[in-house]
């Protein structure tokens, strides 16, 4: 199921950058490519939880800001020889908002 | 009797429609309104019309002798106002025409902006025939057009109305033109080429207000930029023309729904065109228009038929302007890039592939071969056989050959290599087997690739192949995977060739990335910064979280705040500014650093606009422990308070610290001033260091304390503290505009020497001109970002907090 709430304008959101949204469960980052595309990743990296929001997003890539590993926004996959994954969020951007699909948070708190 | 068909709308898809009944024998008593005082034209040659390369008379499709050959009753310039679905009847002002099938084919009308002044005389959209005549008639040598909307029809209004001598300026909410056809290096090399044409092009520009009193005189923009106008022309987007089937209680989406059959929810009533919504898609090019009128005509006919959307593609009708887009080209898992520029030709064309199926492409410059491009996308077959040379074209599909070196293998002798000197492959090839073996001795010898550098590759190229095994490219490695230039080739280039953006220096020095990447984008960034600082805009988004956010980041995600304290030196007031704010936002920890100042660790980074301006209201300006750029100047008590001091070593620190401050550079740069030769500065491992002798200052640099350790090495011997920070802003100034990048100035200077230096600093006049170039990149960047920053502190924060959503 899915449940897409409008969290924000798109222009509130820097091209190639990102913004975070605060959930209950850790921060997501929402990035914005250069091409206003949207994509949404949990804002933690996996090697020493680095925040991924404030990495240089470059193509459909970012590059953690710690230690520069590099994470490709489709799949939240690391790029390169580390075997690591970022939860990704289904995020779409229509008619200038972003909206984000919440139902992960209706997943938890009925669980 | 004959069965009454009544079509609303005489446009590109009606028409079309009409001819495929006709031509297959059917018999309808067919009544056209359409709310244009004239029949069917090709809407899409409005442009050349409005560039003065077609009349109207040209693009008329359908004549008033076609109609009367087809029994048309002919309702033009009578729009209508209301179906009747109960009755059957369709009204015009007029009266009322009974129908038994009806089809609507309004196309869509022009989105108007919500600005103020929209509605003064002068003010126009690019839908119809009246709007371009409104366009030629304002279009005199030396009027003032502005054109609001950077997409298609936009840059067509443009293009046509600068034709007739118009003076145009282009707004553009976006960054990029045509953003929905084009990727960012595409849209650049489209805005030069318009922008060559004498077209301003003013991107990331939002229209506040259009004045004028009687007619329109100038048009406002949200940044403050007023552009006068003769006219205006709107062209940011349309809407699906739905009014009458929504007063009809139609379903309608964002257009009239339709089935594959192009029937409405009442199934007497069709639709067509723009204005339809199929599948929740809507359309705005003609291509599906024309499938639509064959599905619509055959349903009418009483045949089987089903409307398919197919890919379409785009192009620019500009003449002289090449540009191609189709099919997909966002990114998407799976989803790979092949790209290829050649700035020389202005050409850049990106293939985008999923797996083994080529899903779009984007083309400028040269756009031969989008055609077969474009069938490949919509043929959706394996390209996996040629994907090495996919990108060439169709001209390379001959052999199962996948060396990358066989497009320069298959160049002729006589093919030209380097443009700037004009040197062809054969006389390289030669140079080569008479013993030049490494670059530069082919550049000496040829000349090839020793003016603009682009052609560096493509020598490279030929030299593996002539050479083979034996040749080993250039020792300078690339700045990164993204480029084959160096970073010393790059600062030549971005020089010689005048590039003043990121997008530019990808595209003219053919990046073979689309954003580049986390190592060249601070590159590039600082490069244009220190070679054009009253041209380039700083790109924040280029910058390293630290330099972004003007705060050190933390392991855990917080920051570390330092403000300057110029030279090492505080008072009471600064001191409680600070012990105040560790207070407020509850700073874990207070530390004084090895470069004499005091650092608050672990600040929030929502806080961080509020801890800003907290400061900068205490007087404290930022003291960039983050930059690449002038860190610390560190003092001694020099003659002040010191028995030993020969000179004022605390106030000239602090003099150069605030001519320094602000600067960027290659790496950081720290200085030190000690009064006397016992150093207490330790002005002898900084990059810059000053020792205060008594018969003046003792200038030395390139030293350093960190992961090496290197006693600083003499250069100017100066009398006076003036020509101290002269010979000291020079010096920064020299190895702002030549060290590459994250090199400290003992790096750059075992490369370039330190007697090159001395005798760039020695030479009075030229050491002037590298401080007055230095003063000048000051007035724009010796700012203290802080404040600029603090001013908005909502970017600082969450954009959005669900935490209290998942508790309900
Ligand atoms: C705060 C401080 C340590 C302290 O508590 O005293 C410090 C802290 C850091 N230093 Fe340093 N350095 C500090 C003085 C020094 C000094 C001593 C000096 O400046 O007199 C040196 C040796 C001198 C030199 O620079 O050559 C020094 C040599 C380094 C280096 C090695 C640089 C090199 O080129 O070899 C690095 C790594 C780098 O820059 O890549 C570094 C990097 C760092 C970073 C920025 C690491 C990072 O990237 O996160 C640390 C940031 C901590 C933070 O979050 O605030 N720090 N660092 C000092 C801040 C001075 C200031 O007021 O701005
Ligand atoms: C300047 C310009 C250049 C273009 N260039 C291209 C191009 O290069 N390639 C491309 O594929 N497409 C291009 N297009 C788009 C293309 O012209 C449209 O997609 C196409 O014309 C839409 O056809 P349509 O029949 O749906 O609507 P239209 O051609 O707009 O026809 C609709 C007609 O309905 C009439 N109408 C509206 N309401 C009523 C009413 N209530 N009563 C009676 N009549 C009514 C209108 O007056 C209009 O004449 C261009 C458009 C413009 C304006
Ligand atoms: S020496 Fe500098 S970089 Fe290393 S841990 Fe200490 S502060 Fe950090
Ligand atoms: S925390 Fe991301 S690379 Fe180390």
């Amino acid at each position: 199921m899915t449940d897409f709430i409008d969290i924000a304008a798109l222009v509130d959101i820097p091209r190639q950058g990102a913004r975070v949204v605060k959930t209950a469960t850790g921060c997501i980052a929402v990035f914005r490519t250069a091409d206003d595309q949207v994509f949404a990743l949990q804002d933690r990296c996996p090697h020493k939880g680095g925040p991924l929001s404030e990495g240089i997003v470059h193509g459909t890539s970012v590059t953690c800001p710690l230690h520069a590993a590099v994470f490709d926004l489709n799949s939240g996959r690391a790029t390169g020889a580390d075997d690591w994954q970022v939860q990704t969020y289904a995020v779409r951007a229509e008619g200038g908002r972003v909206l984000l699909d919440a139902a992960f948070l209706a997943r938890r708190s009925a669980a | 009797m004959k069965q009454k068909l009544v079509v609303i709308g005489a446009g590109m898809a009606s028409g079309r429609m009409l001819e495929h009944i006709f031509d297959a024998g059917g018999t309808f008593d067919v009544t056209l309104f359409n709310a244009e005082p004239r029949g069917n034209y090709n809407r899409l040659m409005l442009s050349p019309v409005l560039s003065g390369e077609k009349t109207y008379d040209q693009i008329v499709t359908h004549g008033a002798d076609w109609y009367a050959a087809q029994g048309v009753d002919c309702r033009f310039g009578e729009p209508v106002v209301r179906i009747d679905r109960t009755s059957k009847v369709v009204y015009s002002n007029a009266g009322g025409v009974p129908y038994d099938a009806l089809v609507i084919a309004t196309g869509s009308a022009p989105f108007i902006i919500p600005v103020p002044g929209r509605d003064l005389k002068g003010v126009c959209t690019y839908r119809d025939l009246e709007d371009t005549n409104a366009m030629i008639a304002a279009s005199r040598p030396g009027a003032k057009a502005v054109v609001i909307g950077g997409g298609l029809l936009g840059l067509e209004a443009a293009a046509g109305m600068a034709a007739r001598g118009a003076e145009v300026t282009v707004i553009h909410l976006m960054g990029h033109l045509m953003e929905r056809q084009l990727d960012p290096a595409a849209g650049y090399l489209l805005q030069k080429d318009l922008e060559a044409r004498g077209i301003r092009v003013h991107c990331k520009g939002a229209t506040k207000a259009i004045l004028g009193t009687d007619r329109v005189e100038a048009v406002v923009l949200e940044d403050g930029t007023v552009y006068p106008a003769d006219l205006v022309c709107m062209a940011v987007g349309i809407r699906p023309e739905v009014r009458l089937a929504n007063d009809a209680h139609l379903d309608v989406g964002r257009g009239i729904t339709v089935n594959d059959q192009m029937r409405t929810s009442d199934p007497a009533i069709f639709a067509l065109g723009e204005c339809v919504e199929h599948d929740k898609q809507l359309f705005g090019l003609v291509a599906p228009l024309y499938d639509q009128a064959r599905v619509l005509a055959a349903t009418l006919l009483g045949q089987e038929a089903a409307f398919q959307p197919v890919q379409t593609a785009t192009k620019l009708k500009v003449t002289g302007v090449d540009l191609f887009s189709a099919g997909d080209f966002a990114d998407a898992p799976g989803r790979e890039d092949i790209v290829f520029r050649d700035p020389g030709r202005g050409v850049y064309k990106r293939l985008i592939l999923e797996g083994d199926c080529l899903l779009g492409a984007v083309m400028y410059g040269d756009t031969a071969d989008g055609a077969w491009f474009f069938d490949l996308i919509k043929q959706g077959k394996s390209v996996s056989g040629m994907r090495d040379t996919l990108i060439f074209g169709p001209a390379f599909q001959g052999g199962a050959s996948a060396n990358p070196l066989a497009a320069v293998a298959a160049l002729p002798p006589e093919a030209e290599i380097c443009g700037c000197n004009g040197i062809c492959k054969g006389r390289i090839v030669d140079a080569i087997t008479a013993g030049a073996d490494t670059l530069d001795q082919v550049r000496t010898v040829t000349k090839a690739s020793a003016s603009c550098g682009t052609c560096t590759g493509l020598v490279e190229q030929i030299m593996a192949l002539t050479l083979g095994d034996s040749f080993t490219a250039n020792a300078n490695p690339p700045m990164c995977k993204c480029t084959d230039h160096t970073h010393e080739d790059v600062r030549r280039l971005i020089k010689s060739m005048g590039l003043k953006s990121i997008p530019a220096v990808m595209q003219d020095l053919g990046w073979k990335t689309v954003g580049g990447c986390a190592s060249c984008r601070p590159a590039l960034n600082y490069y244009l910064i220190a070679d054009w600082p009253t041209d380039y805009v700083d790109d924040r988004q280029s910058r390293f979280v630290n330099e972004r956010n003007h705060a050190n980041i933390q392991k855990d995600g917080t920051y570390s705040v330092v403000p300057r304290m110029w030279g090492g030196v505080t008072n009471p007031a600064e001191l409680r500014a600070i012990a105040d704010a560790a207070d407020k936002y509850n700073v874990p920890m207070i530390k004084v650093t090895g470069g004499q100042r005091i650092d608050l660790l672990g600040v929030r980074k929502e806080d961080l606009p509020a801890i800003w301006s907290d400061f900068n209201a205490a007087g404290m300006v930022s003291g960039h422990a983050y930059a690449k750029g002038l860190r610390t100047v560190k003092t001694c008590v020099g003659t002040e308070f010191c028995r030993f001091g020969t000179q004022d070593s605390t106030g000239l620190g602090i003099r150069l610290e605030k001519l320094l401050w602000g600067s960027w550079t290659p790496a950081k740069v720290k200085l030190g001033v000690s009064g006397c030769p016992r150093n207490c500065a330790e002005a002898t491992c900084k990059d810059i260091g000053v020792v205060c002798v008594d018969s003046g200052y003792e200038i030395s640099v390139a030293g350093a304390a960190g992961m090496d350790v290197k006693e600083t090495e003499f250069l100017y011997k100066a009398t006076t503290e003036p020509e101290v920070m002269e010979v000291i802003a020079a010096f920064t100034q020299l190895y702002r505009e030549n060290a590459r990048y994250l090199h400290r100035i003992y790096k750059w200077v075992a490369k370039v020497g330190l007697d090159w230096c001395r005798a760039q600093i020695e030479d009075p006049a030229n050491r002037r001109a590298l401080y007055d170039r230095f003063m000048l990149s000051q007035s724009v960047y010796q700012v203290d970002p802080w404040a600029e920053h603090a001013a908005q502190p909502a970017q600082w924060a969450p954009i959005a907090d669900l935490t209290l959503r998942a508790a309900e």
